[in-house]
C-alpha cells in the first residue's frame, strides 16, 4: 500500500487525547458552518435567478443604469475570498497550534 | 482496461466520422494574415518553458518529482498555478464573450466556477494533503479495496481528461488559426507536441512552472485591458454601464440585436437559466465538478503541508474572483470601445471578426494596438499549453500510478519502470489528443467541457468525499455508487439538447434538461449509500475499523507524505 501504515498504539494514543477530540470537534464544525455559508448565498443567488431574475435588475437608485445584481454579483465573489481568509486565520493559528500540542505529547 | 478505454475512443471515433458526412459543410473562416509580433513573443514564451523544462527535467528523478513536483512547491506558487489551471483560454474568452453579448448572464456563470473554492479548502484541501500523494485515487484507496477503487478512479480519470483535452485542443486550433495565420492541423500539432514535450521530460516541476508564468501574464494583461476599459470613461462607473447600454442599442451585431429586440436587460438575468431544475443542476455541476477535476486535485500533493494546501486555495480563490471581475469590465468595454468600430466587425456574418469570442482579443487592440494584441495573443497560446499539459499530466498519472502501480501491480513496482510507463502514457494521450483534436474540427465540442464537469462531479467528487467523510462507505458501495454516476450522467447528457439535437440531429431531446448534475449525482450519493449499508462482508467490515486510522492520519497529518529533499 502507499501508505506508511501508523503504529496501531500511536493512533490509540491520540484518539484518547482530549485536545485531538478538541480539533476534530472545532475544526469540522467551523469548516461546515462556513460551507453552509457559502452553499446557502450561492443558492439564494441562485433561486433568485431562476425564480426572480427581474429583483437583480432593480436599479441600485433612481437614474442610474447600474442594477443590484451587479454589486451583489461582485459581492459573492469577494465574500467567497473572505471566507476562505477567515478559515485560513483561524486554522493558521488555533488549529495548527492544537495539531503540533498533539504531535508533540505523542512523541 | 486500456482495451475497453481504446474501444470506446475508436467506437466514438467512428461514429464521429459518420457524423461529419452527415453534417452541413461548416463555413471556413478565411485563415488570416500571420500576425508577426504574436509569433515572435509567443516563440518567446516556448524559449522560457523549454528552458524550465530542461532544468526540471535534471531535478525529476524520482515518481514524487514527477507527479508532485518533489512536494517542495509553495502555498503561494500553487494557489498561481491552480487558478492557472482554471484560467484557461476558454474562460478568459469565453466568460467576456458571454457578458459581451449577453450581459449579466456571465457573471452567474463565474460565480458558479468560484464558489466551489471556498468548500474545496473548508472540507477537502488539507484532507486531500494528508491522505493522498499522487493521485485522488490514494484516497479513496486508503480503506477501500485497491483494484476496483483504482479503476473506476482512473476511468473517471480519464474520461474526464480526454473531453476537456478534445475541447481545449479544438478550441486551440481554431483561436490559432484566427490569431496567428496557422493552419488549424499546424496548431494542433505544435500545441500537442510540446505539451508532450513539457510533461514528459519536465514532470509536476515543469508543468507547475509553465502555469504560474503563463497565470501571471494572464493576469496582468487581463488587468491592463480592463484599466484601459475604465479609463475610457475615467474609471466613472455609472458612465462605464450607461455607454455600454448604449453600445447594445446602436450595435450592428446580431446577438445585441436580438437582446434589442426581445426587450432583455443586459444587468439583469437573461435567458442563461430558465427554470429552477436546470439553474440548481448547472451550479452543481460547477461547483462541485471543480472539487472532482483530477488536474486540479494533483495540484495538492504538490505542497509540503496541509498548512500550504489551505494557504494554495486561498490565493487561488482570491486570483479565480479578481479574474472573473476583469472579464467582466473587459466583455462589457467590448460593447463599448469594439462593437461599434467597423474594423473588428463582420458586417456579413453580423459578428465580431473571427466570432464573438474574439471579444478579448479585439478589446487588445482597442486597448493597446498592435504590439498588445501580438502580446495577448501569446499569452492566449500559452494559457491552453498550460492547461492542456496540466490535463496530460493527470491523465498520465492515473494510466501509470493507478492502473499499472497499484491495480496491477499491487503497489510493489520498480520505480524506473513506474516513471517510464508515465512517460509513456503521456505520449500515448498527447498523440491522441492530437489525433482527436483534428479529427473534431468541425464539430460542435462546447458540450465537452460541460460533460466533463458533470462526470467530476457524479463519479469522482462523490466517492472522494464519502471515503474522506463517512465512515460506512465500503469498496463494493463506492464501486457501483460511482459507476451509476458515471454512466448516468454520460446517459443523459447524451439524451439531452446539446447531444441528441444539437449534435446528432434528432427533432426533440429525450432527455428535458442541459444538465444532469442534480440527478446524477443524487444517483451516485445514494448507490453509494445504499450498496454500502448492504455490505455485510468481512472486507466491508475491516473497512469500517480502518476508518479511525485514517481519520486520525487525515486531522493530524501524521503518517502522510513529506516534501523530498534535494
Amino acid at each position: 500500500m502507499n501508505n506508511n501504515p501508523v503504529d496501531k498504539k500511536i493512533i490509540e494514543k491520540i484518539m484518547g487525547n482530549k485536545k485531538y477530540k478538541e480539533l476534530v470537534g472545532k475544526r469540522s464544525r467551523f469548516a461546515w458552518i462556513l460551507s453552509a455559508i457559502m452553499l446557502v448565498i450561492y443558492y439564494s443567488f441562485i433561486l433568485v435567478v431562476a425564480f426572480a431574475p427581474k429583483t437583480l435588475g432593480t436599479k441600485i437608485f433612481a437614474g442610474s443604469v447600474i442594477s443590484i445584481g451587479i454589486p451583489v454579483g461582485v459581492l459573492i465573489i469577494v465574500l467567497s475570498f473572505v471566507l476562505t481568509g477567515i478559515y485560513v486565520s483561524r486554522a493558521n493559528s488555533e488549529f495548527d497550534a492544537l495539531t503540533h500540542q498533539i504531535k508533540e505529547e505523542t512523541k | 482496461m486500456k482495451t475497453i478505454f481504446l474501444s470506446f475512443l475508436i467506437t466514438g471515433m467512428s461514429l464521429w466520422h459518420r457524423l461529419a458526412w452527415g453534417a452541413d459543410a461548416v463555413a471556413q473562416p478565411p485563415e488570416s494574415k500571420l500576425n508577426i509580433t504574436a509569433i515572435a513573443m509567443f516563440f518567446a514564451f516556448v524559449a522560457v518553458t523549454l528552458g524550465i523544462t530542461y532544468w526540471a527535467a535534471a531535478r525529476t528523478k524520482t515518481t514524487k518529482d514527477f507527479y508532485a513536483a518533489g512536494g517542495g512547491i509553495t502555498g503561494f506558487q500553487n494557489g498561481l498555478a491552480i487558478a492557472g489551471d482554471y484560467m484557461s483560454a476558454a474562460s478568459f474568452l469565453g466568460i467576456s464573450a458571454m457578458v459581451f453579448a449577453k450581459g449579466y448572464d456571465g457573471l452567474i456563470y463565474s460565480i458558479g466556477f468560484l464558489v466551489g473554492w471556498p468548500v474545496i479548502l473548508f472540507l477537502m484541501a488539507e484532507q486531500l494533503r494528508n491522505l493522498g500523494r499522487y493521485t485522488f485515487a490514494d484516497i479513496v484507496s486508503f480503506r477501500l479495496s485497491r483494484i476496483p477503487i483504482r479503476t473506476l478512479s482512473a476511468l473517471g480519470t480519464l474520461f474526464t481528461v480526454i473531453l476537456y483535452l478534445i475541447a481545449q485542443m479544438v478550441g486551440a486550433g481554431q483561436l490559432i488559426r484566427t490569431l496567428f495565420g496557422l493552419p488549424y492541423e499546424y496548431a494542433v500539432i505544435i500545441v500537442g507536441t510540446l505539451m508532450i514535450l513539457y510533461v514528459a521530460f519536465g514532470g509536476m516541476l515543469a508543468t507547475t512552472w509553465v502555469q504560474i508564468i503563463k497565470a501571471v501574464l494572464l493576469l496582468s494583461g487581463a488587468t491592463f485591458i480592463a484599466i484601459g476599459a475604465l479609463s475610457h470613461v475615467n474609471f466613472d462607473l455609472e458612465a462605464f454601464f450607461q455607454s455600454a447600454l448604449e453600445g447594445v442599442k446602436a450595435s450592428g451585431l446580431a446577438d445585441h440585436k436580438k437582446v434589442v429586440a426581445d426587450g432583455k436587460d443586459i444587468f439583469a438575468p437573461g435567458g442563461l437559466v430558465n427554470d429552477p431544475i436546470s439553474a440548481i443542476s448547472l451550479g452543481m455541476a460547477l461547483m462541485f465538478g471543480t472539487a472532482g477535476l483530477p488536474h486540479i486535485l494533483m495540484r495538492f500533493f504538490t505542497v509540503a503541508n496541509a498548512k500550504e494546501a489551505r494557504k494554495s486555495v486561498f490565493y487561488a480563490t482570491g486570483f479565480i474572483g479578481y479574474f472573473y471581475i476583469l472579464t467582466f469590465i473587459i466583455g462589457f468595454g467590448a460593447v463599448v470601445l469594439v462593437a461599434p468600430n467597423p474594423q473588428y466587425v463582420d458586417i456579413v456574418k453580423g459578428t465580431l471578426m473571427g466570432g464573438n469570442n474574439m471579444a478579448a482579443i479585439h478589446m487588445a487592440h482597442a486597448t493597446g494596438g498592435d504590439l498588445f494584441l501580438g502580446f495577448i495573443s501569446a499569452v492566449a497560446f500559452a494559457t491552453i499549453l498550460a492547461v492542456v499539459s496540466g490535463l496530460t499530466l493527470a491523465g498520465a498519472s492515473a494510466v501509470s500510478h493507478d492502473i499499472y502501480a497499484n491495480a496491477i501491480c499491487g503497489g510493489h513496482v520498480d520505480e524506473r519502470i513506474e516513471m517510464r510507463i508515465s512517460k509513456f502514457a503521456a505520449l500515448s494521450i498527447g498523440i491522441i489528443a492530437i489525433y482527436l483534436g483534428i479529427q473534431f474540427e468541425k464539430q460542435n465540442v462546447a458540450f465537452m467541457v460541460g460533460l466533463a464537469f458533470a462526470i467530476a462531479a457524479s463519479a469522482n467528487f462523490p466517492i472522494l468525499i464519502l471515503s474522506i467523510y463517512w465512515k460506512n462507505l465500503t469498496t463494493r458501495g463506492a464501486f457501483i455508487g460511482g459507476f451509476l454516476g458515471l454512466i448516468s450522467t454520460v446517459t443523459m447528457v447524451i439524451l439531452s439538447k446539446t447531444v441528441w439535437v444539437d449534435v446528432l440531429g434528432n427533432q426533440d431531446p429525450l432527455f428535458p434538461y442541459k444538465d444532469p448534475a442534480i440527478f446524477s449525482m443524487t444517483l451516485a450519493f445514494v448507490g453509494c449509500w445504499v450498496f454500502s449499508k448492504l455490505d455485510n462482508s468481512t472486507q466491508a467490515a475491516s473497512e469500517r475499523a480502518l476508518f479511525e486510522a485514517q481519520n486520525v492520519r487525515c486531522e493530524t497529518g501524521i503518517g502522510a507524505e513529506g516534501s523530498s529533499k534535494h
